[in-house]
């Protein structure tokens, strides 16, 4: 009786999204950011765009990019990591204790100097997920300033200096032109796309972060993975300190010094999400990069320090500003 | 009151696209004062989209409004506000940490005179009592602590605050899905009473005896586009499904017979949160065993004990007749448990990743390689194959989750626990704010795991359902299981009697 309204079965065509310029330009936002700045920076110096200059930031960044790596993970599960900087500091000291005070081997110092790092972040990831603490800024910070306390009365607050070159190999040497740091710094990261996209713990990680109820009904062990999460932060905490202290060649306890900052700066610069769940390896990259040129060009152009700092905070928010609107284009009901 | 014959809201030609999906293909409406108008579609009809449109929360791409016969812009929620239309979404926006009277005066309160600008609560309080009667409540509920309050009271405060905002038109979200009987009763008395002042209800429900029930006149949208505007009384409950499906649905409930088999799944002595007496009962193949009860009996409890989805008590579980041993999800999906919870938004999915890893999550062991890498081109096969065999729609494995309809987002969270390759399979609300076709889907499902020698488990508000679909049904009341009913003895009355304790 009502055949004439049995309209036609909807179709059931692969409905792709068709990858318009716009989607282009709101995924690699950051990238076209990083080129825009680079190429800004050229027409205002000539000095940027040397051989020498691009090696130097490539330098530099590599300490903040490799505690931005580390970082990326807490966020990714919607966390936070506070005391990078204070166990970056700690694990140097301890380092500095060990291979100078001590005359242990180097090798053993730099054993020790991941150790402390990884250690300190697993009492993070324990605080989180035994003593339930209700969120890691919290635990987090009370580890920031028990770090940094450490690492002040181990050694009566006095720095340590004349490091052995082993040590020194990772800050200081370079591979032709390019610093170690730096093929440090790929090698990192490459191992991070991998172990984020490619092996569970990676995608456990994601999962958590997206929904943390569904990933523990999915049978996802959570604590497990957040622990992981925090210890892999703690140990690139360490890692980054080897790096400085074959920079600067000596070890000091106010070493790394608000460096979390910096750090949590680079991972939301490069795309991702507060909220856990959202943000790439290779966007985290792009986001230290774009710190490390701002400041490397804001020197080039003589702005003094205290701008800098106005600046790379006017960035933050543009960028997350940029997210913002992408957001809101993206939603639907 | 009303004295022009035209309609209160009319929206003509509205049509709304996001990038290249069109939601909205050039959709009428007209809502006349006083009337329940019920909007009736499939999940991704668009139903919510046209609601969004209404409230100001997006803007419409092309197309006309008029209210009160004068056209209108609708861009923001403030101006929809202003003009008297409101909104009761599913999840409440109440605050429980304030009192009744607060809630309703919130982001508006009423102000004293003077420089200070104090609240003046004994206004809001009297306000919100007289809003509070006009709903048939106790005025001592405006100083109530709104947290003490159950889900249904709750929501008859949203529709306080409507009032107290002077609204001529209420929108509810599928208002019933979350209240239990007697909470729905007190729903429909404020309903009348509402209207009766000549205050306009659009109504979004998927439960068809309501519609019959409730709604003067309803408008069936599917795929973007208006099919019809008809009146409740004088249409036929099929002929809306039809409708609404575009096909003609061959029944509501395909419900396929097998023969019994051996006792497959056995639990003894769980314990439910909250009650002292262990619980008890076992599945054979070849059926389907309904887990029925009121709103809070301890049922999805049940399910979560079994599961260990939360600390265990104790109690032990069965399969084929040996004892596994449970301490964790990971356990009891191990051992071949799949637990559909009931919210799929907030304990199924991940809303922002694509489909293949939601898919895949619960089984990731089984695509990890030798060389502890993930195989992400399985994965993608593996969900492309259940998004076919389920008819995702739309069919994008790199679609987020978010952005499909709810019945949609469940054919997702059920492909993720097929993908575990269970044995046992419970169920928890499976078709809660899914349309009919999608419902269909879901059972046919069923049938095909009981088929496949699974045993299924369903909880069920839904008493339609339960007998519709179930061999056996397992009442529960206050934590305990009450009855054990096979489905030829079971009635709505016997459920409901058991239900409530008697």
């Amino acid at each position: 009786m009502m055949s004439e309204v049995v309209i036609q079965k909807p179709k059931n065509e692969e409905t792709k999204p068709k990858k318009t310029v716009k989607s282009y330009v709101s995924k690699f936002a950051p990238l076209i950011g990083l080129v825009l700045l680079t190429t800004i920076l050229t027409f205002l110096s000539d000095k940027f765009l040397t051989m020498n200059n691009v090696m130097n930031i490539a330098r530099q960044s590599s300490i903040n990019a490799i505690l931005a790596i580390g970082m990326l993970l807490p966020i990714l599960t919607a966390g936070i990591d506070l005391s990078v900087g204070s166990i970056l500091a700690v694990s140097i000291m301890v380092m500095g204790i060990v291979s100078i005070n001590m005359g242990l081997s180097p090798i053993l110092g730099i054993l020790v100097c991941l150790a402390v790092g990884a250690a300190f972040g697993l009492i993070n990831g324990l605080l989180l997920t035994k003593l339930r603490l209700p969120h890691p800024f919290i635990s987090t910070l009370g580890t920031m300033n028990i770090a940094r306390g450490i690492a002040l009365i181990i050694t009566a607050a006095a720095p340590i200096a004349g490091f052995p070159y082993l040590i020194q190999f990772l800050g200081r040497e370079f591979v032709g032109p390019i610093p170690v740091s730096f093929l440090l710094v790929i090698a990192v990261y490459i191992i991070f796309h991998i172990f984020l996209t490619r092996t569970q713990t990676g995608r456990y990680i994601y999962a958590i972060g997206g929904n943390k109820e569904a990933a523990r009904l999915s049978g996802i062990n959570v604590d497990r993975v957040l622990i992981i999460v925090y210890v892999i932060s703690g140990l690139m905490a360490g890692l980054a300190g080897l790096v400085m202290v074959g920079r600067v060649n000596s070890a000091f306890p106010l070493a790394g010094l608000s460096y979390e900052l910096d750090a949590i700066a680079a991972v939301i610069i490069g795309g991702a999400s507060f909220m856990g769940g959202v943000g790439t390896v290779w966007g985290t990259l792009i986001g230290a990069m774009i710190i490390a040129v701002l400041r490397n060009g804001l020197n080039l152009l003589n702005v003094p320090a205290d701008f800098q700092m106005a600046v790379i905070g006017f960035v933050i928010i543009a960028a997350v500003y940029v997210d913002v609107l992408r957001q809101r284009k993206g939603k639907k009901g | 009151m009303v004295t022009h014959a035209g309609s209160l809201l009319e929206m003509k030609g509205i049509k709304k696209s996001f990038g290249q999906n069109h939601v909205l293909k050039g959709i009428d409406l007209d809502v006349k004062a006083g009337e329940v108008h019920v909007l009736l579609g499939e999940n991704g009809a668009g139903k919510s989209t046209l609601i969004k449109i209404l409230t100001g929360a997006y803007e419409k791409d092309a197309g006309e409004i008029y209210w009160e016969g004068q056209k209108i812009q609708l861009n923001t929620p403030v101006e929809a506000m202003s003009l008297g239309i409101a909104t009761i979404y599913q999840e409440l926006n109440v605050i429980p940490e304030l009192k009744v009277y607060e809630n309703i005066f919130l982001g508006r309160e009423l102000k004293r005179r003077g420089k200070l600008s104090l609240l003046n609560q004994k206004e809001m309080r009297k306000e919100a009592e007289r809003c509070l009667m006009m709903l048939g409540q106790s005025p001592a509920l405006a100083d109530k602590q709104l947290g003490e309050l159950g889900i249904g009271q709750q929501q008859l405060v949203e529709i306080a605050k409507a009032l107290a905002l002077d609204a001529k038109l209420i929108i509810m979200d599928e208002p019933t899905s979350s209240l239990s009987g007697t909470e729905v009763e007190q729903l429909y008395s404020c309903v009348e009473q509402l209207t009766e002042k000549g205050i306009a209800i659009v109504f979004i429900s998927h439960r068809l005896e309501e519609i019959r029930r409730m709604g003067d006149r309803i408008t069936i949208l599917r795929d973007g586009f208006k099919i019809d505007t008809l009146p409740v009384q004088t249409t036929e409950t099929d002929y809306w499904i039809e409708l609404m499906v575009g096909r003609t649905l061959d029944e509501k409930y395909p419900k396929q017979s097998f023969t019994l088999g051996e006792e497959g799944f056995r639990v003894e002595n769980i314990e439910v949160s909250g009650t002292k007496e262990p619980v008890g009962f076992s599945v054979r193949y070849g059926e389907i065993v309904g887990i029925s009860g009121l709103v809070g009996a301890g049922r999805t409890e049940l399910a979560r004990a079994i599961f260990s989805a939360d600390v265990r008590g104790g109690g032990k579980v069965f399969i084929d007749g040996k004892e596994i041993r449970i301490k964790s999800p990971r356990d009891a999906i191990d051992s071949g448990i799949a637990f559909i919870t009931e919210d799929r938004k907030s304990e199924g999915l991940l809303l922002d990743q694509p489909l293949d890893f939601n898919i895949a999550m619960a089984n990731m062991r089984k695509f990890t390689k030798k060389s502890r890498l993930v195989d992400l081109k399985g994965i993608r096969e593996e969900a492309i194959n259940y998004i076919k065999e389920l008819k995702v729609r739309p069919n994008n494995i790199d679609l987020h989750a978010r952005h499909l309809s709810g019945g949609n987002q469940q054919k997702v969270v059920i492909a993720k626990w097929l993908c575990t390759q269970a044995k046992v399979y419970i169920f928890d609300e499976p078709t809660r704010g899914i349309d009919v076709g999608a419902k269909v889907e879901v059972y046919r499902l069923m049938n095909q795991l009981i088929e496949s020698g699974a045993i299924v488990l369903m909880i069920s508000s839904d008493l339609p359902e339960i007998l519709g679909m179930c061999d056996r049904v397992l009442v529960m009341s206050e934590g305990k299981i009450t009855a054990d009913l096979e489905i030829e003895e079971a009635t709505q009355e016997r459920i409901m009697k058991a239900a409530t304790g008697g």
